[in-house]
């Protein structure tokens, strides 16, 4: 009962255990922050807009990206992955969703950012539906811990619309 | 006479009861340890509810030895999710972030494309030859929550099984010797 083996179980199984706990308290202290991001998205160019030779849309964007992410970060927070999609229907499928641009922002202090840039990734649509097409611009937060449970919201900006025709 | 063969039956009969309870009791540990692994399977309706970052391509948001807790809901896949799949041929599930949705209006089916947050490129490289997009049934699930250098374990018994089998000698010679 009193053996180097036992008294070393004992120890090890409560250490865990705590470790556990709080790891686990530490996640849940995270749904107590306020949090009030704020961005805003602007197309200040369309560079090309063309049909791909497979038959596919493809658009080509310049994009200025103004955001204040700060308050999303906890002590608890390993780092933020803030992306851009493109939200449009078309007939042939309900939901379309194309990211345009990432970053991981790893601490408080880059949150608050401007940026302006064409996008990362190809903006190709399944068929040949952009033209004249409305869609919404989301930039979506991704919350990473340094344990537990992950964090994920967006705010919308619609009101965008690409040309009518090719360039 | 009768009575030393009285006293070897007692022996060899409290013999064979420890031998029997201690049986039992690891049986008993081994199908609570499977209990609780369905369990989990059942709760988050995932074919494998935890699972081990084996790559760096997801750094520095997870690192290799992290483990992930999945979640597989009927929900629709959405884009900037963290998804966890298998591609048809390969047994190594790849927890990647979804940068392109597209969805059928009256189906539900849903082309995916996937990409590792360090990598450059996305994921087409790594699908089968042809495939340009996931599916659904592809999803083993939605990465929830982490815990950080649990998973170095696993990476090692699987890397070395040398220490594996040392490890469950070890275990076994622990379980015949103890008293009680």
């Amino acid at each position: 009962m009193h053996s180097f083996g036992y008294r070393g179980n004992a120890l090890l199984t409560f250490a865990v255990t705590i470790l556990a706990f709080m790891c686990a308290i530490a996640s849940f202290s995270d749904n107590f922050s306020n949090q009030t991001p704020s961005a805003q998205i602007q197309i200040l160019n369309i560079n090309w807009f063309q049909k791909q030779p497979h038959g596919n849309d493809e658009v080509s964007l310049t994009l200025n990206i103004t955001a204040d992410l700060q308050s999303l970060f906890t002590w608890n927070t390993k780092q933020v992955f803030a992306f851009v999609a493109a939200e449009y229907k078309t007939s042939k499928n309900s939901l379309n969703q194309v990211s345009l641009w990432d970053a991981i922002i790893p601490e408080k202090e880059h949150a608050k950012f401007w940026i302006q840039i064409s996008n990362k990734y190809r903006f190709i649509d399944q068929g040949y539906n952009l033209r004249g097409k409305d869609f919404n611009l989301t930039l979506h937060w991704h919350v990473m811990p340094k344990t537990g449970k992950m964090f994920a919201d967006k705010i919308v900006m619609s009101g965008y619309r690409l040309p009518d025709a090719y360039r | 006479m009768g009575w030393i063969g009285e006293t070897i039956d007692s022996i060899k009969s409290i013999q064979i009861r420890q031998l029997l309870t201690q049986a039992i009791s690891l049986g008993m540990i081994v199908t609570s340890a499977l209990i609780i692994w369905k369990a989990l399977m059942c709760v988050t309706g995932s074919e494998s509810p935890v699972v081990v970052v084996l790559s760096g391509s997801m750094e520095p948001g997870f690192k290799r030895g992290d483990i992930l807790f999945l979640h597989m809901s009927k929900d629709p896949i959405r884009a900037g999710e963290i998804v966890v799949f298998n591609v048809d041929g390969r047994d190594i599930p790849i927890v990647h972030r979804v940068i392109k949705v597209h969805e059928r209006e009256n189906t539900g089916d849903v082309d995916v494309l996937t990409k590792g947050d360090n990598n450059y490129g996305d994921d087409r490289l790594l699908y089968a030859e042809g495939q340009q997009w996931l599916h659904r049934h592809h999803i083993m699930g939605r990465a929830v929550g982490f815990l950080p250098y649990v998973g170095w374990v696993t990476i090692i018994m699987t890397e070395k099984p040398i220490i594996k089998y040392i490890l469950i000698g070890a275990l076994g010679l622990l379980v015949i010797t103890s008293k009680d």
